[in-house]
C-alpha cells in the first residue's frame, strides 16, 4: 500500500516540505534576527499536493517552474509553508520564500526521481527514501556542527544590550567596521591573552618534542625488538590509556602542592606529554609494524646499529606518522582543560583554555567569552583544515581517546 | 652424523636485542610509573585517610619580629619582641625552637629561660605546641651608639623556627569514613544512575549517529572531503569553547535556541536547559553525543571504504534492495569496528570529566562518578572522600578492562 507511487511522493513531499521550511525558518531566522516560522500543518498540506503533483504530471522543467512559483506565493501570501511576522521586513521575506521555492522545486524533483504512478518495486521506494533521508542527513548534520560554531563567532561580535534585546539577531553591522573587534582588543589589551596564547603555543609544541622523545623509542622497541614482556608492555599502555585523568589530577595536585610546582610552568610542562606518551606510542608502534623490516635487516647487514637504522632508516619513513602524531598531541594539549584548571592560579601563567574559565564570571560580558573561544578555537581549526589528511589518519590511528 | 638441534635458551643477540629494548622503554616506563602508577597507589592510601584540603599545607611556626621603645640616643631601653603562633588550629607542633642573631650594638638586658645567647646568637627552646597555640617572647635590649649608627635592625636578620607536625598524609591514622560517607544514602545510587544514564546513552548515541553520518558520506562526490571536514569539527575543537557556546546558544534567559522555540510557538516560555531535572541529564548526554559522533563517523567510515564492492554488486544482481543490502552486508560487516568502538567509547564517555564540570558543574541532577571526585575534594575539601570516589571509579575501570582485553586484543591483534 504504502510503495503506491502517489502515496510515496505525497508522504514524502509533505515530510520534505517540513523538514526544508524548518531549515529556512531557522536560517532566516539566525541571519537577519527578523520573526520567520515554519508552520507544521500548512508545510505538510502543501508539500503533499506537490510530491502528489510530481508523480503524476512528470519531473520534467515546467512543473518544477510551477511548483516553485506556487511556493513562492503562498509563502508570499501568508499561507505558505514558511510564516513570517509582521516585523519581517519585505526583502528578507521575499528572499525567504524564493529560497523556500527554488530548494523544494529543485530537491523534490531529485528525491522523487523513478517514483511513478501505480505500484513500486522495492528498489524504487527504497531509492526514494533514501535520497529522502540523506538530503535530510546533509542539512541535519549541516546545522547541528554549525550553529554553536556560528552562535559563538556571531556572538564575539556583539554587545550585551543588543543580544539581550533580540537573542536571534545575528546581523553584523559592517558600518561599525574595527569597532566590530572590540571584545577581541580588549581580552588582548585588558586580559593577558597574548601571553595565554603565547603560553598555550610554547606549552604545546614541548609538549609534543617531548612526548616525541619518549615515544619514538618506546614504540621501536615494542614494534620491532623481541623481548619477554612484549605482549604484557603493549597492553599495559593501552590499560594505562584508560585510567581517567581526574584519578589522577587529585594526587597530581596534592604532589604539586607541597612541592611547590603548582603554578608553575615546568610543573604543567612535566605532567603534559605524560598524558600524551601512551598515545603517541600505541600509534606509533602500530605504523612502525607496517613498515617492511627488510629494508631495517638491509641496514643492519650494511653495518649500522641498531639506533642508526631507527635514525636513518626507520625515522625519515615514518615522517607522515610522525606529522599526524605531532598533530594530534599537540591537540590534546592545546585543548587540555583539567590540568590547567586545577594546577595553575596565576594569571601569567594561564594557558588560553586556562584563560577562557577564569572569563566565566558574571561581571565579563559574554561576549568576551565568546571572543576567548574564538582564539583558541581558530589555531587549531586553521591547523587541522590546513593538514587534514594526516590529522584523519592520526585520530583513526590513535584509537578513540576523547 | 650428530644430530642437528635447534638452540636451545636465549643466544648472546636475543639477549643484546632485550637489553636494548628496555634500554628503549626506560624513560617511558619512568615517566609513566612517576605520573601513573605512583598517583595510583597514592589514591588508595589517601582514601582511607581523614584528609582534608586544609591539611595539604603542614603546620608551622608562624614568627613576627619587631623592636619597640623610644630609643633615640645611645643608653636608651627597648625591646625586641617576637610574636610567634602555631598555624594550624587543630596539629600540634613538637620541638619548636627559635635561632636568631641580635643586631650589633643591642646588649640584652635578661633573657628568658627557655633562651640562651651565645655571642650575639640567640637560641630559644619552646618544647612541644598545642593547636593554635600563640606565645610573645619579650627581651629587653641597651642601645648603644653602634646601632643608631649602623641602622640594621633586629628583624633584618630573618629568625629562623624549626619544629615538627605529623602529617596527616604520611601518619598512622587510618579510616574508613571516606568511603562510609559516599556511599551513605540516596546520593550515591543517584550518581551512579546518572552515570550509567550518561555512558549508555552518550555511548550508543554517538555510535548511531555516527553511522548515519559514515553512511551519508560514504560515496565520493564533489564537497565529500569538505563535508567530512566539517562534520570533525566538534571534536577538533577545545571542550571549554564548544561548551560555552552551547551554555550561551541554550541559555534560558537571552539564548537564541529559547528565542527560536518561543518564535515556532514549541513552548510557551524559556526552558532552562542546563537548569531543570531531567532536562539537564539529557542534554549534557546530547553535548556528549554532539561532541564525539566525529570519532565513530571517522572509524566507521574508515572501515566502510574497505569493504569491498564486488560483494555489493552481486547482492544487486541477487535483487537485494538497498535496505537489504545495508542490513544483511554492510552490518554484519561492520560489527567488529562497531563493538570494538562501543567498549572503547563506554570507557572513554564513563571517563569523562571536562564536559559535564564546564556545563552544569555537577548540577541540576548531572553529577556522575567523575564530578563526584571533583565536588567531594574541592567543593566540599574533603580530599579523603574524593579519593574513595576515585577508587570506586578504578574498580569499575578494572572490570571493563577485562571485558576490554578479552574482546579488543583480539580485534586489534594486540
Amino acid at each position: 500500500m504504502i510503495r503506491r507511487g502517489l502515496l510515496t511522493g505525497a508522504v514524502l513531499g509533505a515530510l520534505w516540505m517540513l523538514v526544508l521550511s524548518i531549515t529556512v525558518a531557522v536560517a532566516m531566522s539566525f541571519a537577519t534576527g527578523d520573526p520567520f516560522r515554519p508552520g507544521a500543518w500548512l508545510s505538510l498540506l502543501w508539500g503533499s499536493i506537490a510530491g502528489g503533483a510530481m508523480v503524476v504530471l512528470g519531473r520534467g522543467r515546467s512543473i518544477q517552474v510551477g511548483i516553485f512559483v506556487a511556493v513562492a506565493a503562498l509563502v508570499l501570501a501568508g499561507i505558505g509553508p514558511m510564516l513570517t511576522g509582521a516585523a519581517t521586513g519585505g526583502s528578507a521575506r521575499a528572499f525567504g520564500a524564493v529560497l523556500l521555492a527554488v530548494g523544494f522545486a529543485v530537491s523534490l524533483a531529485a528525491i522523487l526521481n523513478e517514483v511513478r504512478p501505480g505500484e513500486l518495486t522495492r528498489h524504487e521506494f527504497e531509492g526514494a527514501v533514501i535520497r529522502f533521508l540523506t538530503g535530510f542527513g546533509y542539512i541535519f548534520f549541516t546545522a547541528i556542527v554549525l550553529i554553536p560554531f556560528y552562535v559563538m563567532v556571531m556572538t564575539s561580535l556583539k554587545n550585551q544590550s543588543e543580544l539581550i534585546q533580540n537573542p536571534l539577531d545575528f546581523s553584523i553591522d559592517l558600518s561599525k567596521g574595527i569597532e566590530l573587534f572590540r571584545s577581541y582588543d580588549e581580552l588582548f589589551s585588558q586580559f593577558n591573552f597574548g601571553t595565554y596564547l603565547f603560553n598555550s603555543f610554547f606549552i604545546s609544541v614541548l609538549t609534543v618534542f617531548i612526548t616525541l622523545a619518549f615515544a619514538i623509542p618506546g614504540a621501536y622497541a615494542v614494534a620491532r625488538l623481541r623481548f619477554s614482556g612484549r605482549a604484557a608492555f603493549s597492553r599495559s599502555i593501552l590499560l594505562i590509556y584508560m585510567v581517567p585523568m581526574i584519578v589522577l589530577a587529585l594526587p597530581i595536585y596534592i604532589a604539586f602542592s607541597m612541592t611547590g610546582l603548582r603554578n608553575s610552568f615546568w610543573g604543567i610542562v612535566m605532567i603534559y606529554p605524560v598524558t600524551t606518551i601512551p598515545v603517541a606510542l600505541y600509534m606509533l608502534q602500530g605504523y612502525f609494524r607496517g613498515l617492511p623490516a627488510e629494508i631495517e635487516e638491509a641496514g643492519l647487514m650494511d653495518g649500522l646499529s641498531r639506533l642508526a637504522v631507527i635514525w636513518k632508516i626507520t625515522l625519515p619513513l615514518s615522517l607522515p606518522a610522525l606529522a599526524s602524531v605531532s598533530l594530534y598531541v599537540f591537540m590534546i594539549a592545546w585543548n587540555e582543560f583539567l590540568l590547567a584548571f586545577m594546577l595553575l592560579d596565576d594569571p601569567s601563567k594561564f594557558t588560553l583554555t586556562r584563560g577562557i574559565a577564569s572569563l566565566n564570571s558574571s561581571e565579563i560580558p559574554r561576549q568576551h567569552l565568546m571572543a576567548g573561544s574564538v582564539i583558541a578555537t581558530v589555531p587549531i581549526m586553521a591547523l587541522f583544515l590546513g593538514l587534514e589528511r594526516f590529522m584523519t589518519k592520526g585520530l583513526t590511528a590513535g584509537s578513540v581517546k576523547g | 652424523m650428530a644430530d642437528i638441534q635447534p638452540p636451545i635458551g636465549t643466544g648472546p643477540l636475543a639477549k643484546r636485542e632485550a637489553r636494548l629494548a628496555w634500554g628503549l622503554l626506560f624513560p617511558t616506563i619512568t615517566a609513566v610509573a612517576l605520573v601513573v602508577v605512583l598517583p595510583l597507589l597514592a589514591i588508595f592510601w589517601i582514601s582511607v585517610k581523614p584528609v582534608e584540603l586544609a591539611d595539604l599545607r603542614a603546620p608551622e611556626v608562624v614568627v613576627r619580629e619587631d623592636i619597640r621603645g623610644d630609643f633615640d640616643t645611645a643608653e636608651d631601653e627597648a625591646t625586641i619582641r617576637y610574636r610567634l603562633r602555631n598555624s594550624s588550629q587543630d596539629q600540634p607542633i613538637a620541638g619548636v625552637t627559635l635561632a636568631d642573631v641580635v643586631p650589633e650594638g643591642l646588649t640584652v638586658l635578661s633573657l628568658d629561660d627557655r633562651c640562651a645567647i651565645e655571642g650575639r646568637a640567640l637560641n630559644c627552646d619552646f618544647g612541644d605546641w598545642e593547636p593554635g597555640l600563640r606565645e610573645t617572647l619579650t627581651i629587653p635590649v641597651l642601645v648603644e651608639q653602634a646601632y643608631l649608627d649602623n641602622g640594621l635592625r633586629p628583624q633584618d636578620s630573618p629568625a629562623i623556627t624549626t619544629g615538627t607536625a605529623s602529617n596527616i598524609l604520611t601518619n598512622s591514622t587510618f579510616t574508613l569514613n571516606n568511603f562510609a560517607r559516599i556511599f551513605n544514602g540516596d546520593e550515591f545510587v543517584e550518581v551512579l544512575w546518572v552515570t550509567l544514564f550518561y555512558t549508555v546513552f552518550g555511548t550508543i548515541g554517538a555510535l548511531l549517529v555516527g553511522l548515519f553520518a559514515a553512511l551519508l558520506l560514504n560515496k565520493s562526490f564533489k564537497g565529500q572531503g569538505v563535508l567530512r571536514g566539517l562534520y570533525l569539527f566538534p571534536y577538533v575543537a577545545p571542550v571549554i569553547a564548544v561548551a560555552f557556546a552551547w551554555l550561551i546558544l541554550f541559555d534560558p534567559f537571552s539564548g537564541s535556541a529559547n528565542a527560536l522555540l518561543l518564535q515556532m510557538g514549541v513552548t510557551s516560555e524559556a526552558i532552562n536547559f542546563f537548569g531543570e531535572r531531567p532536562l539537564a541529564l539529557i542534554m549534557v548526554t546530547a553535548f556528549e553525543i554532539w561532541r564525539y559522533f566525529p570519532l565513530s563517523f571517522l572509524f566507521i567510515l574508515a572501515r566502510m571504504q574497505s569493504i569491498d564492492t564486488d560483494m555489493y554488486e552481486a547482492a544487486d544482481m541477487d535483487g537485494a534492495s538497498p535496505f537489504q543490502q545495508f542490513w544483511y552486508l554492510s552490518v554484519p560487516q561492520l560489527l567488529g569496528i562497531l563493538s570494538v568502538l562501543f567498549l572503547l567509547r563506554f570507557i572513554w564517555t564513563f571517563n569523562k570529566f571536562d564536559d559535564i564540570f564546564l556545563l552544569t558543574g555537577g548540577n541540576a541532577g548531572t553529577r556522575t562518578l567523575t564530578v563526584n571526585v571533583y565536588e567531594q575534594a574541592f567543593a566540599i575539601s574533603n580530599i579523603g572522600a574524593g579519593a574513595a570516589v576515585a577508587v570506586v571509579i578504578f574498580g569499575c575501570l578494572l572490570t571493563f578492562s577485562i571485558f576490554f582485553l578479552k574482546y579488543i586484543s583480539q580485534e586489534e591483534g594486540l
